[in-house]
């Protein structure tokens, strides 16, 4: 089968700064992939290429057998794809509700109330503050929003890009149990992270980047019982 | 009844402020520049329905709507010719830019419509009077001020639900606050800042038209003084801040007219700005200008 996202050879540049040198990786429907890599190794570039908000100058980026290496990034909403950026990047002036109306942005109204009720059931505290303004939620809300935002466009593939950032653990356990929830009723994720020991627990396979190009990969058990990955990455 | 009266004048003056403040501050929001050439769209759409009323016999409401649809258009051919290509480029470039584009408008005028003065045709009467008066002639009300008043009011009205309520208007708030989340989302930023652009043109254009019937000389010049008065009414108030414009449009005009009554009529500009410096020292972002707070 076909993977649902295919990364052939991408190369990005910020002015002259190399940033992703020749990756090339795979999402296949139904799994959890993750990219770790250290601070600074290209993971939010290369979300934000396969996003089309940034792009590369080599390779291709097909989804669903289509290159949408050169799409604008608002077109590939329609297409499937959604990110919960680095920093969740909510709309602080706006309210909860109206956040989550704008992840809909690309889907008929007449479908967005219902859409509504499944994220709110899926994130009960964002329903108690609906009219809430965004930029008054706490980080883990916020991240709840971000996430709850991106699903309001069904996507078929979901990019989440460090969601635990800035979580006590407790939250960050929470975030991750969603994922998983998220992927057994069905999505597909492609998951960025720097706490690799969580990330690599709940992901099927995984990528390590490391100043712009995949030095590791395997599935996430594979990763974890890897002793150079286990020294870089595991803390031991 | 004569502070009445300057009051009524000043809010009616202030009226015209707002409603060419709204869009700088509507530009300023979405696009994060000083459209400074907003000021010359008001004088091309006062020229616009001067001549359809004039020239071509055409009812006041058609060269309204007429000057509205041009100055529109204009909005969008500006951005899209002389914004949109600087788009990543440095602000002062943009700045610059924008000056350039004003002289171009001013100049393009003067070429077209010649430099001389045109003296614009009240419309704004009711069986020949153009004004009411009341308390035996001791308090006189303009037509034109009354119907600017009520402009602005529904202006503001129509623009709060806009943003409020619609799915475009909503979407243009996402724009203002994150192109990159919002273009996330599926919206098109361009086409959105176009729409800001065309908004903003087209209450400019109604702008032009009320502002020449209360005075009602027109040349290429017309807009750059409202222009650069609104502006400071945008920054007054808070710029991005749609009721700021209102709020700084309106104390604008009532601290004009109300200068140029009781203390003097040559430095009134000086007593706006002295009072904008003020302002801005206890308040940098402006009466009404947000400050939300970032979560990391
Ligand atoms: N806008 C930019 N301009 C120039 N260089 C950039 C820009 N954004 C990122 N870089 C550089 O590109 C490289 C990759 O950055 P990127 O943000 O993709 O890393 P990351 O893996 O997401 O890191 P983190 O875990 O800190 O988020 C870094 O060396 C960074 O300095
Ligand atoms: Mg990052």
């Amino acid at each position: 089968m076909d993977a649902l996202l295919n990364v052939e050879g991408i190369n990005v540049y910020y002015g002259a700064i190399h940033a992703i040198k020749d990756i090339s990786f795979y999402v296949k429907e139904g799994e959890v992939v993750t990219l770790i890599g250290a601070n600074g190794a290209g993971k939010t570039t290369t979300l934000q290429t396969v996003s089309g908000l940034l792009r590369s100058k080599t390779g291709s980026i097909t989804f669903e057998g289509h290159n949408i290496s050169s799409v604008r990034a608002d077109k590939l909403v329609a297409h499937g794809l959604a990110q919960v950026p680095e920093g969740r990047r909510v709309f602080l002036q706006m309210s909860v509700e109206e956040n989550l109306e704008m992840g809909a942005f690309t889907q008929p109204p007449s479908g967005v109330g219902q859409d509504l009720e499944m994220v709110y059931d899926l994130f009960p505290r964002l329903k108690e503050r609906r009219r809430q303004v965004a930029g008054t939620l706490s980080g883990g809300e916020q991240q709840m929003l971000a996430m709850g935002r991106a699903l309001m466009s069904h996507p078929k593939l979901l990019m989440l890009d460090e969601p635990s950032m800035g979580l006590a653990p407790i939250l960050v356990e929470q975030i991750f149990e969603i994922i998983q929830n998220l992927n057994r009723s069905g999505s597909t994720i492609l998951l960025v992270e720097q706490n690799a020991q969580m990330a690599l627990s709940v992901a099927h396979r995984g990528y390590v980047l490391e100043t712009g190009k995949i030095v590791a990969t395997g599935t996430g058990a594979e990763l974890i019982e890897s002793p150079e990955i286990k020294k870089a990455y595991l803390g031991g | 009844m004569t502070l009445l009266g300057h009051l009524i004048t000043g809010l009616s003056l202030g009226s015209i402020y707002a409603i060419i403040a709204l869009g700088y501050t509507m530009v300023y929001g979405i696009a994060k520049m000083l459209n400074f050439a907003h000021g010359d769209v008001i004088m091309v759409g006062a020229y616009i329905c001067f001549f359809a009323v004039t020239s071509f016999s055409l009812p006041p409401v058609v060269g309204v709507l007429l000057a509205m649809v041009v100055c529109t258009i204009l909005g969008v051919i500006i951005e899209g010719l002389a914004y949109k290509p600087l788009r990543q480029a440095p602000s002062l470039a943009v700045l610059i830019t924008a000056i350039g584009v004003s002289y171009f408008l001013q100049n393009t005028a003067q070429i077209l419509w010649g430099a001389d003065y045109k003296s614009f045709p009240n419309f704004l009467t009711l069986g020949g009077q153009t004004g009411i008066s009341l308390f035996d002639g001791r308090l006189n009300i303009t037509y034109a001020a009354i119907v600017t008043i009520l402009a602005c009011v529904v202006i503001m009205l129509a623009l709060t639900f806009f943003t409020s309520r619609t799915k475009m208007g909503k979407a243009m708030r996402a724009v203002s606050e994150d192109k990159g989340a919002a273009q996330l989302m599926g919206i098109n930023v361009n086409s959105t800042i176009s729409m800001t652009f065309a908004i903003g043109s087209a209450l400019a254009a109604v702008a032009g038209v009320l502002m020449c019937s209360a005075y009602p000389t027109l040349s290429p010049t017309t807009g750059s003084l409202p222009g650069i008065r609104a502006f400071t009414a945008a920054v007054f108030g808070g710029i991005g801040s749609i009721p700021g414009a209102l709020l700084g449009g309106i104390l604008l005009g009532l601290v004009e007219t109300l200068t140029k009554a009781y203390i003097t009529t040559s430095l009134y500009d000086a007593v706006v700005f002295a009072l904008l410096i003020v302002v801005l020292l206890v308040k940098p972002s402006g009466l009404l200008g947000r400050y939300v707070p970032e979560k990391v």
